[in-house]
């Protein structure tokens, strides 16, 4: 009797297991086929996609798709000015966050809980805010259509997060390193570089993938901004490229391809560490 | 050490550059939104000042659908917080019970989270293609050649065919948020509910739920007030089209700006969208603190 039941239960355990991973087979499925759909089309010529093959695999891959989008539909170009942008706004917010974190955090002042308090409260903002009066700006300054009236912005708006994350990284950090560094006389600016940076480097590591992935996929300033060619980040070219290739297939798939090949390839590598600093961005008090 | 501290130029060498773009980028800025709100202009020449009538015209008046295109935001975040956060929940607190295959599951789910949403605009378009596109491919193929349809390219459907690639897209930053609360509950809690024979749902609903309260709320902030500001995808796929029927507020203050160059009336609707998702996360945050009370 009790044997019975006990295999009943086993048997009943086993069922639900089966169910759950296939609940969760499928929505896995859901989550990637599209992207996988786009890898197939993109090496697809027309008259295959046309001609009933939209779905399956294709007959012959046509590479060309991608020389297409790279250099007639000028993906490479829009390609090589994210990344010109995103880098630069890496690096400038990472250096003026953390210097303004330190300061915050570490220095004596009157000012700084003030000041804290403002930066934080910039996470709040929608871009949307500042759209047109930016835009007025730039174009009083002669500044469209430039790399800095997309840079700035970008920094401006990516500085909150990255206060708060370094803010709260560096409030656990022992006070003794930079305390001895500074009765050995080492200078303030001297003990930042050499002992605070160092320390700091997984939160600038946190920082840059937020930043990465919010410059790198910013569209609403950068199609405002920017309306010369040469300008264009890859948000905004793309399109462009889709409107120029509406009835092509291939060098439009190609094209997206591209532009999602970098936040794919740092994902690979750093799946926990992009999760990760998603979390940090989103548990704030 | 006090003065090495206190060092007065050095905290200025070290705030300005941060807080001089702060006040470039984002402070001044709403503060001139704010006033471009409140004047009769075009875009050349200056404004006139005329008070509130911007505002009047657009929630009084209703000039331009506005109070559609925030009927239609308003949907939106009531399908994140009612369909795509239960879905979340749900996948989170199946992973976070430790099935073979948690991290794998977990990273792919939050592919869509990262890609550019202007890719995943272009991508859904090709989807939804009435010609050639995966759903009305798939749904030949299963027999139900009478369900084909336009999808984006119809006002009947073109709202729901929008609203699919958004939710679609965050449900697994959501799941991820609420995945890593449920991981951060301390291990005896939920031994002790395991060993006074609780059934994984109940231990779900009594325990961890109750417990990840907290980041249930940080996620409909989230999924409310993104709703609310949307803007990529939808002008991406429809530019808020066709005949208006997917227009959010968003999408609305862009062509009122940069395609009728109409500055005060368009800053009107900026200042109206920032005002919404305070008072949104506002009220937001009270309710979950009276339903805690209680």
């Amino acid at each position: 009797m009790n044997k019975s039941k006990n295999t009943f239960n086993a048997k009943k355990i086993s069922i639900g297991k089966i169910l759950l991973y296939a609940f969760l087979g499928v929505f896995a499925f859901i989550q990637i086929y599209p992207f996988l759909w786009l890898v197939l089309f993109s090496l697809k010529s027309n008259n295959e996609i046309f001609g009933g093959n939209i779905a399956g695999l294709p007959e012959a891959f046509l590479w060309e798709n991608y020389k297409t989008a790279l250099v007639n539909g000028k993906v490479g170009l829009y390609f090589m000015n994210s990344v010109f942008v995103t880098a630069v706004t890496i690096v400038i917010t990472s250096i003026i966050s953390g210097m303004a974190a330190y300061a915050i955090e570490r220095m004596k002042w009157k000012f700084s809980k003030v000041m804290l308090v403002m930066f934080l409260l910039g996470m709040m903002i929608p871009i949307h805010a500042a759209l047109l009066p930016l835009f007025i700006f730039f174009a009083k300054i002669k500044q469209l259509n430039s790399y800095w009236s997309l840079i700035l912005p970008y920094v401006g708006f990516a500085m909150p997060m990255a206060m708060y994350i370094l803010v709260g990284f560096l409030k656990g950090i022992p006070k003794e390193m930079e305390e001895s560094s500074l009765l050995d006389g080492c200078t303030i600016y001297g003990t930042f570089t050499r002992i605070i940076v160092p320390m700091l480097k997984p939160a600038i590591a946190t920082v840059s993938i937020f930043t990465f992935l919010s410059a790198w996929n910013e569209l609403m300033f950068a199609n405002t901004f920017i309306s010369k060619v040469q300008f264009k980040t890859l948000t905004v070219g793309l399109n462009n490229m889709v409107g120029q290739y509406t009835t092509q297939w291939g060098p439009v798939g190609a094209g997206l391809v591209i532009a999602t090949l970098p936040t794919l390839i740092i994902y690979c590598f750093m799946s926990n560490e992009v999760q990760r600093s998603l979390i940090t961005g989103a548990v704030k008090g | 050490m006090d003065r090495v501290l206190g060092d007065k130029k050095a905290i200025f060498i070290f705030v300005f550059p941060a807080f001089v773009l702060f006040l470039c980028i984002i402070i001044l800025p709403i503060i001139f939104s704010g006033y471009y709100s409140l004047l009769e202009w075009g875009s050349v020449g200056k404004g006139t000042f005329v008070g509130l009538r911007n505002y009047i015209e657009l929630i009084v008046n209703n000039g331009d659908g506005f109070r559609e295109s925030v009927l239609n935001s308003v949907i939106l975040a009531g399908l994140s917080v009612f369909v795509q956060l239960p879905m979340a929940l749900a996948i989170a607190l199946i992973l976070a019970t430790g099935v073979k295959g948690e991290g794998f599951f977990r990273s792919t789910y939050f592919i869509p989270v990262i890609v550019s949403t202007v890719v995943i605009g272009h991508l859904w378009m090709k989807i939804y293609n009435p010609q050639y596109g995966l759903l009305n491919a798939f749904l030949t193929n299963i027999g139900l050649e009478s369900w084909k349809g336009e999808w984006i390219g119809s006002e009947d459907t073109a709202l729901t065919a929008v609203f699919v690639p958004l939710i679609w897209q965050y449900i697994g930053y959501h799941m991820l948020l609420m995945y890593a609360a449920i991981k951060s509950i301390p291990q005896d809690i939920m031994e002790a509910a395991k060993i006074d024979g609780a059934s994984p749902l109940k231990t779900a609903l009594s325990i961890t739920i109750p417990l990840i309260k907290p980041i249930i709320e940080v996620c409909v902030v989230f999924a409310v007030t993104g709703s609310l500001k949307t803007f990529d995808l939808i002008y991406v796929l429809t530019g808020g089209g066709p005949m208006h029927a997917t227009e959010v507020p968003s999408t609305l203050m862009f062509n009122t700006i940069f395609h009728r160059n109409m500055y005060g009336y368009g800053s009107s609707i900026a200042i109206f969208i920032i005002a919404e998702c305070l008072l949104f996360t506002i009220v937001i945050q009270r309710l979950f603190r009276v339903k805690g009370e209680t």
